[in-house]
């Protein structure tokens, strides 16, 4: 084996696979169990390859020292599962990985808490958990404390502590790991503004420090503002390879194209007795869409559906609003039972002009999912006026424009 | 999964069909054994509220029970030792292993959130499950001591070998505990059935009874049962009663065998243990 410097990771032809149709309230009990092994001394093994779904099909990169990589893909693209692999949660089906130099992982902050024990035997038992010697995290204590915020109440249980104490004090412990090579899983999205401030700082302090850092997010203004370079997965492989501004570009890119057909697309999620078989977007009189005209979201469905929701999402992957048929207005005209077309319609769009994109959602009438479509569509809006006034888009500054008026005296 | 090559270098890839538990890894997560431990210890005794005095009214209570069920209505030998005395020292070494195998084979279930949230060795689960049990173990066997003092028996030099059997207990909890623990994740059946297959055990050892009220011919089947060997093996410590070194003999390899065992088990399940879960 060669000597790899320490921060680096090499990683070959990564698969998972998981069986499908297995939920936890049916693993197989010892009497499937038995009669399967039965079967197979039969020589009738009734085991077929369709039972099988490849997480990750073929995974490989290599990151250098110091390299910050942000992994960036639609859920169910195997984010998460080569997130799993590699701080060592799940073993590859196939595939290897070398990383040199000590790991931390920071996949969900304060798990290994306990509710009973107080806020400073937490410390130390999550620093044990997560790899520091009893004698480490004496020496960090301080420190985890005072950026947790939470020292006038290190000794109560953290039963008591609110949710937002406790992820502050999760964080806090993780952030002082002190590895070589840190992987995050979508922590930043955590706790409040102020807080969550705090965090990206912190990510960025130890990124200054010349650590690598993997970080998966579905925020993608954090990967460009953090990261130097960017992984895009699909379909369980490396879709997209470079400097995060190119590869966040191809992402949205994908959705676009995508969203051509969204009859044809596959990576859905739910149920599927109703599928999203067309959406329309429509100004007024035209495919235009302009800021503050009149606007028109027809979704159409390939068979009856109980409810129909769908989320815009900016051009960074920000949401900006929702909207759902479960939560009707009395100026709604909705049938009582299933539809298969539903119409949304604004007197005035009150987006500023823009890139933006919908993901689709169908339910049926017991409740379940039936369709879920990330990037089913995506549209542009023009500069127009809200109630006359003209919708500026600035970075920075939100993507609505608010109907209002201003008085001053 | 392993550490190998550069000690600096971790290579994750998939695990070959069987190995042997990775003792040099798992000595770099002894921290978290420890931890476990005393997490344990703290919760356990900080929900209740006599705390630590529940290790000693348990096998007080029981002894009591033993000693009018067995000693006074079904008039059971005790090989010349007080009935009570005689139970407790049998009841002391028993608890700490049905109480240990128990808690291991809970013990993915009760921290799956660890398990499918953090990497570390998974044995590091059952074997804080077992060790968190040497505290009432402690206060079992100080119970007994007091207990010997009370009755005024002699305690020889037999009294060195008592940790030798300790060991032994301890070892047959980790193989059976190891076994149950990872057939648990896989066949919840696991878990239902121990309770009832303990109460089946505490009957095939003898606690209530002598081991010599037994033929000759059978004591070697008898052994199979590791306890066997543990039971009898604390009360010769303590007081000198007969052991048969071949039947003794037979319990240790079925103890040898049970760790052995489970340790490849175990490790052979472990890395699909946060899948199933």
């Amino acid at each position: 084996m060669t000597r790899m410097p320490a921060g680096a990771i090499q990683a070959r032809g990564i698969a998972k696979r998981y069986q499908v149709g297995r939920t936890r309230a049916s693993l197989p009990d010892l009497r499937e169990t038995l009669t399967a092994s039965f079967a197979r001394l039969a020589g009738k093994d009734r085991g077929s390859r369709d039972d099988w779904f490849w997480a990750l099909r073929d995974i490989s990169f290599d990151v250098r020292p110091g390299e910050v990589v942000g992994v960036i893909g639609s859920n169910g693209a195997g984010k998460s599962t080569l997130l799993k692999i590699l701080s060592r949660i799940v073993e590859p089906t196939a595939g290897r990985i070398e990383m040199a130099g000590r790991l931390g992982c920071l996949l969900e902050v304060g798990t290994g808490f306990h509710r009973e024990l107080t806020g400073r035997e937490n410390v130390f038992l999550n620093g044990a958990i997560l790899g520091m010697s009893r004698r480490e995290t004496l020496a960090k204590f301080d420190a985890i404390v005072d950026f947790s915020g939470l020292e006038p109440f290190i000794d109560t249980p953290v039963k008591h502590y609110s949710s937002g104490m406790y992820l502050r004090l999760g964080f806090a412990v993780a952030a002082h790991i002190d590895p070589e090579i840190l992987i995050i899983d979508e922590v930043l999205a955590v706790g409040d503004a102020a807080f969550q401030a705090k965090c990206i700082g912190k990510v960025g302090e130890l990124v200054g420090e010349g650590r690598t850092v993997l970080i998966v997010s579905h925020q993608l203004p954090v990967i460009q503002k953090l990261c130097n370079r960017a992984l895009m997965i699909r379909d369980g492989r490396v879709a997209a390879d470079g400097p995060p501004q190119n590869v966040v570009g191809d992402y949205l890119r994908a959705f676009e194209e995508s969203a051509v057909g969204v009859h044809s697309r596959t990576d859905r999620r739910g149920r599927g007795r109703a599928r999203v078989s067309r959406i329309l977007v429509k100004g007024d009189g035209g495919a235009a869409l302009i800021s503050g005209g009149p606007t028109r979201i027809e979704i159409e469905a390939d068979a009856a559906a109980r409810h129909c929701a769908f989320t815009i999402y900016d051009g960074l992957g920000d949401a900006v609003g929702s909207f759902d048929t479960a939560n009707p207005s009395d100026a709604d005209s909705l049938t009582k039972g299933e539809a298969s077309r539903f119409m949304c319609e604004m007197a005035s769009l009150l987006l500023r002009p823009g890139r933006y994109r919908l993901n689709v959602a169908l339910t049926g009438a017991d409740g379940s999912l039936e369709d879920h479509v990330e990037g089913a569509c995506t549209f542009d809006v023009l500069p127009g006026l809200v109630e006359g006034r003209e919708a500026v888009s600035e970075r920075g500054f939100g993507r609505v424009e608010f109907p209002h008026r201003w008085t001053a005296s | 999964m392993s550490v190998e090559g550069d000690p600096a270098t971790l290579v994750i890839e998939a695990s070959k069909r069987w190995r042997f538990l990775d003792i040099r890894e798992l000595w770099a997560y002894r921290e978290v054994v420890f931890f476990l431990v005393w997490r344990d210890f703290k919760v356990r005794y900080r929900q209740t509220a006599i705390g630590i005095a529940w290790a000693v009214i348990q096998p007080m209570l029981t002894v009591t029970i033993f000693t009018i069920l067995f000693s006074r209505l079904a008039k059971l030998p005790s090989d010349g030792v007080p009935y009570p005395l005689f139970a407790l020292a049998g009841l002391v070494p028993w608890v700490f292993f049905s109480q240990g195998v128990t808690a291991a084979t809970n013990g993915m279930m009760n921290n799956q959130d660890l398990v499918k949230r953090i990497y570390f060795p998974r044995l590091a689960i059952p074997l804080a499950a077992i060790f968190s049990g040497f505290a009432d173990l402690l206060i079992g066997l100080l119970l007994l001591v007091l207990m010997i003092l009370f009755y005024g028996q002699d305690i020889g030099l037999n009294i060195l070998a008592l940790p030798l059997f300790l060991a032994l207990g301890t070892a047959a909890a980790i193989g059976i505990g190891l076994i149950l623990s990872a057939a648990n994740v896989r066949f919840r059946d696991v878990g239902h059935a121990l309770p009832f297959a303990l109460q089946i055990a505490l009957l095939a050892t003898p606690i209530a009874y002598p081991s010599s009220v037994l033929p000759e011919h059978w004591r070697l089947f008898y052994n199979l049962n590791p306890m066997v060997g543990v039971v009898d093996g604390v009360r010769w410590s303590l007081f000198g009663t007969p052991i048969v070194p071949e039947a003794l003999l037979i319990s240790i390899v079925t103890t040898l065998l049970a760790l052995v065992g489970g340790a490849y088990y175990f490790r052979h399940n472990e890395r699909s243990l946060a899948d199933l879960l």
